[in-house]
Formats: structure tokens, sequence, C-alpha cells
């Protein structure tokens, strides 16, 4: 009895398994997903004579901030499909991509790292989430890889690490664009400030946010909510009790649909301002849904570079599961396009090293600080002496509730 | 400050307190039950709740809702049979903490279950015409969903305590709860006895999901570990077998939780003054619960409304 038991749940779950082998969901589907084991990805590809460059994307594809790594990673494999070969040093070279979910989370996220480094890729591009970045920044130090940061914002991500570069603008930057829009634009005294306790993002964006704001003369009230909190009526309700004219929420796309549709329950007014998390289609629905007004600061706005934005949406509407990833609707987000821009500026560092396959990370390196490149999307870009873009633009949209839509609003300098 | 300005101040909080607190008891009631019958407590429960919102959001994607509830209701009755079946029933005569380990690994199954069919994104709940509708309490705006809660657990728990005391099954699950051997010899089959606490308890982790959901609209693989892990809270606070016990226990930590979560403004600068800085206690709302849990096991080790322990000789 108790063996034919075990014969049986047995074959059920290898029954389980192989019947839902096939119907694996999207994850972010580039030809490199399923792509060779450590010893093959370092040597030349056996199909054809040309040496490949290995870019890993360290990205999550799982967690709190899956969808917006989703979204950045298809930036960066669109531009490998425009763009899969490169001339370096005089020899044409296949550039193929490869992909680790660091599962948005702190604790995986070296493990993922380290299988890159594993995996012998060349660079890397990553992650979406200045947490997991930080906590992974020394595995590619230790391997010697420079490493360039694609949307993460938060400072700590560059500091006292040679080896990581970044092509978005910076928290301090954005914290102040943000604390100006909610003073002078929405006229708030009282800023209410929803943060994700012990999240780097969250709290150093809140942090410049604060510091801002108050020297425009406002008052902060901040809260943290734990990981996993689903119940956000209670803050809402806290808001509103405070008297907040804005309420500040650099939180995941996650937490926010979460926000956002407490807020639209409580019936608030209070105009919600965020990040460039916030830059998503989850968000997009739940503002639409709910009728609140939402603000954000991003990369890129949609129809900056309207041929580029063809040239996606096309691309990303000719593939379901490509479609899927970018959260089933072909809205561009600023990380996509920014994912575009690390893959192009990358090719041109590799080119400016000049050294062809097996390839000198030290002339890389080098080549990297010298960068003067001038994005296809997002602009130019230009190393500081921390290895971050010199950036003094951040786009600022709003959700225009009538028809469902990002809505342009300014390009903020300071 | 007036008694008016303070029910204002307040009474947000203990609404949605109330109405969170009346879905942890739905939970609740699932792991008391199984826990007075089987001396188990199933940590799959919890995660059942889960795959109830994900069934959710597929059946509402296919079919309308009229067919795309009662669907949901029945295969998570279901699940929770099934899981029985496969992963306790077989465990009997094997010592408990074998269950307990087995009702563990189901919960792993289950999530990473979902973890694979969802990718690893939340997918949002459907909205439900009427009760997901925006609606006034005395000044408060909430979901109608909020106010129907309360009043839909106690129907159900009466029902519930009606059932246990006046049928025939109920009497059966009682002198199983008493005395599982004995009842068995008194000719009670035990098996389909078991299987009724799982079928009501997953009908009401069910039920549960379906408000919980509504209310708060994002379905991920561990959306039901916290409620879950709160929900087992409230049975052991109320006394673990108890039926108006894990009500009274879900109640009461949905509404401390929510106040706590509330405490910092309507006790700080901008409530009632009592402090002049924001101590940040709104991030420590979670932590209750589980300090909670320590006391009454400490203090109260059979709960509110638990049986005295009787020493046998």
């Amino acid at each position: 009895m108790k063996k034919k038991m075990f014969i049986a749940l047995t074959l059920a779950l290898l029954m389980t398994l192989a019947a839902c082998a096939p119907a694996a969901p999207a994850t972010p589907a580039a030809p490199a997903a399923d792509a060779p084991a450590a010893g093959d990805a370092a040597a030349p590809a056996a199909d054809g004579d040309m040496p490949e460059l290995v870019i890993g994307l360290f990205q999550p594809a799982t967690g709190a901030n899956g969808a917006g790594g989703r979204q950045e990673s298809l930036g960066t494999i669109f531009a490998n499909y425009r763009q899969p070969t490169v001339e370096i040093g005089g020899v044409m070279h296949r550039v193929r991509i490869e992909q680790v979910d660091n599962q948005s989370s702190t604790t995986h996220g070296p493990a993922a790292a380290a299988e890159l480094v594993a995996r012998g890729v060349h660079i890397i591009l990553g992650s979406y989430g200045s947490a997991v970045s930080i906590a992974s920044s020394d595995v590619f130090a230790d391997a010697g890889l420079t490493a360039i940061g694609v949307s993460c914002t938060n400072p700590n991500v560059t500091r006292g690490n040679d080896f990581y570069f970044r092509v978005c603008f910076l928290d301090p930057f954005q914290g102040q664009v943000l604390a100006s829009l909610a003073s002078n634009t929405l006229n708030a005294d009282t800023a209410y400030v929803l943060t994700l306790l012990g999240d780097d993002y969250s709290q150093g964006l809140a942090h410049f946010f604060t510091e801002q704001f108050q020297s425009l003369g406002g008052t902060v009230i901040q809260e943290n909510f734990p990981e996993g909190t689903s119940d956000f009526s209670g803050f809402m309700t806290n808001a509103m009790n405070a008297g907040a004219g804005v309420i500040f929420a650099p939180t995941s796309a996650e937490a926010a649909a979460l926000i956002i549709d407490s807020a639209g329950v409580a019936g608030t007014d209070i105009p919600l301002l965020a990040g460039d998390t916030w830059d998503s289609p989850q968000v997009l629905d739940a503002a639409v849904r709910s009728g609140v007004s939402v603000m954000v600061t991003t990369f890129y706005q949609e129809g900056g570079a309207p041929e580029w934005d063809a040239a996606f949406k096309e691309w990303l509407n000719a593939n379901p599961a490509q479609l899927a990833n970018n959260g089933g609707s072909d809205v561009i987000a600023g990380f996509t396009a920014m994912g575009y821009d690390a893959y192009m500026v990358t090719l041109d560092i590799f080119q400016r090293a000049g050294v062809p396959y097996p390839f000198d990370q030290d002339a890389i390196r080098a080549a990297t600080w010298e960068t003067s490149f001038y994005g296809p999307v997002a602009g130019l870009i230009e190393f500081d002496e921390h290895g971050d873009a010199r950036r003094d633009t951040a786009f600022v949209k709003t959700v225009n509730v009538e028809e469902g839509a990002w809505e342009f609003y300014a390009a903020q300098r300071l | 400050m007036g008694a008016y300005d303070l029910f204002r101040l307040f009474f947000p909080y203990i609404l949605s307190g109330i109405s969170i607190g009346g879905q942890y008891a739905l939970i609740a009631i699932g792991y008391s039950m199984v826990y007075s019958i089987l001396r188990l407590i199933n940590f799959a429960h919890g995660d059942v709740f889960m795959v109830g919102g994900l069934f959710m959001v597929f059946a509402a994607a296919t079919f309308p809702l009229w067919v795309a509830i009662p669907l949901v209701v029945f295969l998570i009755v279901l699940l929770g049979f099934t899981i029985e079946r496969v992963a306790y029933k077989p465990l009997r005569t094997a010592p408990r903490m074998s269950v307990m380990i087995s009702a563990i690994g189901v919960s792993y199954l289950l999530q990473n279950l979902a973890l694979y069919f969802t990718g690893g994104l939340n997918r949002m709940y459907p909205a439900f015409p009427w009760i997901s509708d925006t609606i006034s309490v005395f000044g408060v705006s909430t979901r109608r969903v909020t106010v129907i809660t309360p009043f839909l657990v106690v129907a159900l728990v009466f029902a519930l305590v009606w059932l246990i005391n006046n049928t025939k099954v109920g009497i059966a699950m009682r002198a199983a709860a008493k005395d599982f051997d004995t009842a068995q010899l008194m000719g009670i089959k035990i098996n389909s006895v078991i299987s009724t606490t799982f079928i009501i308890g997953s009908f009401l982790a069910a039920i549960g999901s379906i408000l919980f959901f509504t209310n708060f609209p994002a379905v991920f693989p561990a959306a039901g570990a916290m409620p879950g892990l709160k929900a087992f809270v409230a049975a052991v606070f109320g006394g673990i077998g108890s039926i108006p016990g894990a009500v009274i226990g879900g109640l009461l930590i949905g509404i401390v939780e929510t106040v706590i979560r509330g405490a910092d403004i309507t006790l700080g600068p901008t409530g009632l003054g009592l402090f002049n800085r924001s101590l940040d206690i709104a991030a420590f709302s979670d932590a209750f619960t589980f300090v909670l849990l320590v006391i009454v096991l400490v203090f109260r080790p059979t709960g509110l409304f638990g049986d005295k322990p009787t020493d046998k000789v």
C-alpha cells in the first residue's frame, strides 16, 4: 500500500513537471536564455567563426521588482535584436546576452551575480533596483568585471566601487526634482512620505526628497511599511489625517498598485508623487481604475525619439511573450529606454577599448571612464569621478485618467 | 477635542480593522477546526487562501462571475480535500511531527507552484460589481466589502456553530475532537469526519480570499503567508480549537493592527498630541501580532476560550 502510494505520488509529480514544462510562462525571452553553460560561454560560438561578446543581464524577473526588471531587460534584448554584431579591433563579434534572475532580493542577488560571472560574461548590465545592485557590486568587482547600472538610482551603487558605472540619474538629483515639484507645482506644505522598511532605494530617495522639501520650508511626515504589506488603507487615512498636500511614495510598482488602489478607495484628492519605479503599466492601470492623481519622474518620455518608439513597439507586438513581459501593453517605460542605451554604450566601450576577443578587462574599464556617447534614446552619457552618468534632466509625467495614458508634463532641470 | 472629533479620528482605522479582522477570522476558523480534531497545525492553510485568489484571477478572465465564484469555491474545497487525502491521511499513524512537516512541505509546494504559474509577478484581482463599489460610512470612504465582511463572518459562524451542535457530522466532529481514538471505537467514520473538517475550513478560506483580495487586489505567491500567520496567531489567541475564540482573536488582531498603523498620526502632533515627533510606530504593526503570540503562549497557553488542560493520571 505504502509502496504503491509512493510510486503513484512520484509518477504524479513527474507527470506534473512534464506537463508544466512546455507551458513555461514568459521569462524574458531571448534566444540566449537557455543557452550554454559555463564552459561554452567563454569559447567562441561553434556555428560560424565569429567570436562572441557576452553581455550579462543582471535583472530581476520575479519578486517585488520583477515587472520592472523584465521591462528593462526588454530594452537591452531589443537593442541586441537590432544590432546583433559589433566590430571590435577589426574583428566582427556576435553579441550574446546571458540572463539571470536576481529575484529582486539582496539575499539571492550575490549568488545570481556569481552565476553570471561563472558563465563567463564579459560585462554586466543591471540591475533594476538599487538594493540588489549594492548587495551584488562586490561580486563583480572581485571578478574584475565592469558593471553598468541601468536604472539603479541610489548613490551607493557606484560609491567606493571602481567597477560599477551607471547611465541613469541619481536619487539626490531625482529627490530634488520631486521635492520642488511637490512644493512649487503641487503647492504642498506637508508631504506624507511612505517608504518600504529597510529598502535602500525607498529610504534613499525619501531621504533626499525630505532634505530638499524641508529646505523649501515644507514639513515631512514619514512612515514605513514592512515588506509584504497588502493593507495600505490605514496609511492613506494617516495621510489624510495629517493634512498632507502630497503623498510621496518611492516604492516598487507592485506596492504602488496597492497604494493607489487604497488612495482611490479612501476617496482622497491628495496627489501621489513618486520616482522612476512608478513609470510602469501597473501604476497606470491602477491610477486609471481608481481615478487618483499620480505624478512621476522618469528617464525617458515616450515621443522623445519617435522612430525608436515605433520600431520598439513593432518588435514588442510581434511576440506575445515580449508583450507580456512589458505588462501586456506597449506603453514604453523610461527604464526600457535606458536598457537600450546601456547596450549601445556597451558596444561603444568595447569598440573604443579596441581589443578583440578574449578582450582586456583593464582596457574596457579604462575605455568606460573615457565614455562620451550619445545614447540613441535618452541622450548623452559621460561618467563623472564616481562612474555616474552626468544627467541634468528628469522627465515628469502624469496619468491622464480620461484617456488612460501617461501625459508628458515637463522636462525638469536643476 | 470632543467625542465626535475622537470618533472621526479613530473610526476609519477601526472600520478597516474590523474588516481585515473578519477576514483573518475566516482563515483562523480553518486552523482551529483542523487543530481540534487532528492536533495538526495546517501550515498550508494560508497558501490555500492565496491559491483561491489566484484561481479567481484566472477564472474571472474566462467565465462570467456567477460561474467563476462558485467554481473557485468548489476548486478550493477540492484542493483542501485533496491535500488532506494525499499529504496527511497516509500519515495518520505517524508521529504528529511528521504530519506537521508534511504540512510545511505542502505550503511551500503551493507557493512555488504559484510562483511558477504567475512568473513571480503580482496579478490584479478582478473587481466585482457591487461589493467592490466605494461607499461612504459616517463620512469615511471605503469599499462595500469592508462593511459586508463582519456581517458575513457572523452569519457563517452561526451557521457553523449550528452545524456542529445539531447535525450528525457535527456531533461526530465534537466526539473526534474530544477523544480521537474512542470516537473511532464508537464507530465514527473518522476519515469522513476529517474530510468534512477540511472541506469546511477550505470553504471559509475561499470566502475569506474573495473578501480579502477584493479589498487588497494584488495576488502574489507569498500573499497567503502573512494573513495565514496572523490568522494562526488569532486562532492561538482565541484558544485554538474554539470557533468563537478564532473570530474574536481575528477581529482583535485586525483592529489593533490597523490602530497601531495609525498611532503616529492619531496620537502624534497632528492628532491627540501625546508626543510631538513621529515615533515610527506604524512599522511595528506586524511585530505586534507576533509579540502577542509570545505573550499568549507564555501566560495563557490555552488562549482566551481554550479548554483548560486536564491532568490525566
